[in-house]
């Protein structure tokens, strides 16, 4: 305890000194990972906790998105960058929460998955939305006093707030609640006969990964100053549930690890060669067919670390 | 409100386009009845399948060789997906092979930009269908009238396979029960290769029919996979004759939407599904769910 504590206190040092030596754009990708990791961490809250596997977790990362942009370009401040994203995106989980959570396993799968998709096709057809093109030039605020268009204090922010959720999902997954919900996931029917009230659970818990991921949404749109109907699009989700997958499925930590691993494979193939999907997309099923446990069940394995 | 003419010219584009959505959502929804998959690679076989199609065509000049052998290419593409990959996943979590299927996606998508490039390839109707006829004051292609008429065969070959053969009977019982089937003494695995196979053969051949229609373009598989996906959900997982009717339905609201609600028109299969899940959960010919 004391020493997963210490350990994630250094890399949370780590990563907030990160751009004392280095570059830009090393920084920019570790900002970016550190994003998709939050992300994917909200995901893992779902998949690996609760048992909820939602192929339209993209919605919220885009609900956050933009409304950030919107409310940025018109309010810039504390509001509109750390309140109204997280809102918004966790009012749109209740809705579609309600709707999905009566069925689970594939239907679930394919009815978020729809979802997240007309999400699309509204952000890719409303003019006031900016259309195909989206929203540009979103800037960045004063965010609690911190002047964040100062690349330093942009970091950090990112960082407090990255570590934040890390923390708060923390808490959850060993509350009393994050307990039912490994509860439901190991036996639905059981729970429900003991006397839980089920479905507010997972809707529960559905809202608080939908908000993490609105979090996320909004500090991608600062980070790059715009946002795409792009952030909407089934594949977004399907990479989030890559990077938990790669990482280790009810890990929480495995989930950025998952972030990292894609990112910068990402990267790295997309620098040597132009058919960086085709790598990617052999990886993923080398990755599915012979590392089940991604990458902490390897370790796991490997060092004999318990779980 | 739109003339007549119009909106028969309107209710055969919703048509063509439906049955286009049916061959491709008979894999989808007997691949995943039968083998508990939701295969996100279906949208690859269709891109293949106009892939396919256009090679053939441009080398042999035949449309009729290319609508034949293109789906045999695709299907036999799909039987050695089924062996290498999904078999050793079927005693996994689904994840695992919504996963895999996954990265498929990316696999195809850029072999086909590796071998035919990025760019849109248009393919011609054969000569037969290349004009146009006058039907109730409509103008209309005729290769869509072909793709109507061509479709709803198919879907009738598809029925009577499915519901009047030995095979289809298995097919059927392993669709229920594939352990069951399987205890009963047939080669449950030998027959899961071949309704991927056949699924995927469907999938192609969607895709060499689609071609004239919607040419060829490398990201076409995964934007046609969403509106099949939503026919499974509206029809009910596993149901022929759900993917027959959601096919219909979906196909009507996207060609109607794009007519009446230029600025939404893509929220209307959406708006279709959200109000048919609200009402029946398990789609319209769905099994109910436990």
């Amino acid at each position: 305890m004391i020493a997963r504590l210490a350990a994630f206190l250094v890399l949370l040092a780590a990563a907030a000194a990160f751009p004392l030596f280095a570059g830009k754009y090393p920084v920019t990708l570790l900002q970016e990972i550190l994003i998709w990791g939050v992300f994917a961490m909200s995901l893992d809250l779902l998949m690996g906790y609760a048992g909820m596997v939602s192929f339209g977790h993209s919605a919220f990362f885009g609900v956050g998105g933009y409304v950030a942009a919107l409310a940025l370009t018109a309010y810039p401040g504390t509001l509109s960058a750390l309140a109204l994203p997280p809102l918004a995106a966790g009012l749109a989980a209740l809705v579609i929460g309600f709707f999905s959570i009566r069925v689970s396993g594939v239907y679930f799968i394919m009815l978020t998955l729809a979802f997240s998709q007309m999400f699309y096709a509204v952000a890719f057809q409303a003019a006031w939305l900016g259309a195909e093109d989206g929203i540009v030039g979103v800037p960045r605020a004063s965010v609690v006093g911190i002047n964040l268009a100062q690349p330093m204090s942009f970091h950090l922010y990112l960082v407090a707030l990255v570590a934040l959720g890390a923390l708060f999902l923390w808490r959850v997954v060993r509350s009393p609640f994050g307990h039912v919900l490994q509860g439901i996931h190991e036996n639905e029917s059981r729970m429900q006969a003991v006397g839980y009230a089920v479905n507010r659970y997972k809707l529960l818990a559905f809202v608080i990964a939908g908000m993490l991921a609105g979090v996320a949404g909004a500090l991608y749109t600062q980070l790059v100053g715009s946002i795409t109907p792009d952030a909407f699009l089934w594949t977004t989700s399907g990479e989030a549930l890559l990077m938990v997958i790669i990482g280790g499925t009810g890990t929480l930590g495995g989930a950025v690890l998952g972030a990292g691993a894609f990112i910068l494979l990402q990267s790295l193939v997309s620098s040597y060669t132009e058919r960086w999907m085709l790598i990617l997309g052999l990886t993923f099923i080398l990755l599915v067919l012979f590392a089940p446990g991604g990458i902490v069940g390897a370790l796991r394995g490997r060092v004999g670390l318990r779980a | 409100m739109p003339a007549l003419p119009d909106l028969f010219a309107q209710a055969l584009n919703g048509l063509s386009y439906g049955v286009l959505l049916f061959l491709l959502s008979v894999g989808l929804t007997l691949i995943f009845g039968m083998l508990d998959v939701v295969n996100l690679a279906h949208g690859s076989f269709y891109m293949l399948g106009a892939y396919a199609g256009l090679t053939l065509i441009a080398t042999t000049g035949n449309f009729w060789l290319a609508l034949v052998a293109a789906p045999l290419v695709v299907g036999g593409i799909g039987a050695v997906i089924e062996r290498s990959c999904l078999r050793p996943l079927y005693r996994r979590q689904p994840l695992d092979q919504v996963l895999l299927t996954f990265g498929l996606i990316y696999l195809f998508e850029d072999l086909v930009k590796w071998i035919w490039g990025g760019r849109i390839r248009s393919i011609p109707a054969p000569d037969l269908f290349s004009g146009s006829v006058t039907v109730l004051g409509a103008t209309v292609p005729s290769y869509r009238l072909f793709v109507i008429v061509f479709g709803l065969g198919m879907a009738v070959a598809v029925w009577l396979l499915i519901e009047r053969t030995r095979l289809g009977s298995i097919i059927r019982a392993g669709v229920f029960d594939a352990e069951m089937t399987g205890g009963m003494g047939v080669n449950i695995h030998r027959v899961f290769t071949g309704v991927f196979a056949f699924g995927a053969a469907l999938g192609g051949l969607s895709g060499v029919i689609a071609g004239p229609i919607q040419s060829a373009y490398p990201p076409m598989g995964a934007s046609i996979l969403i509106p099949a996906l939503i026919v499974v959900v509206v029809g009910g997982l596993g149901s022929l004759k759900g993917s027959l009717v959601g096919s219909l339905i979906i196909g009507q609201a996207e060609t109607f939407g794009k007519a009446w609600l230029p600025g939404a028109s893509m929220l209307m299969i959406y708006l279709v599904m959200a109000a048919i899940v609200l009402l029946r959960p398990q789609g319209l010919f769905g099994r109910p769910l436990k």
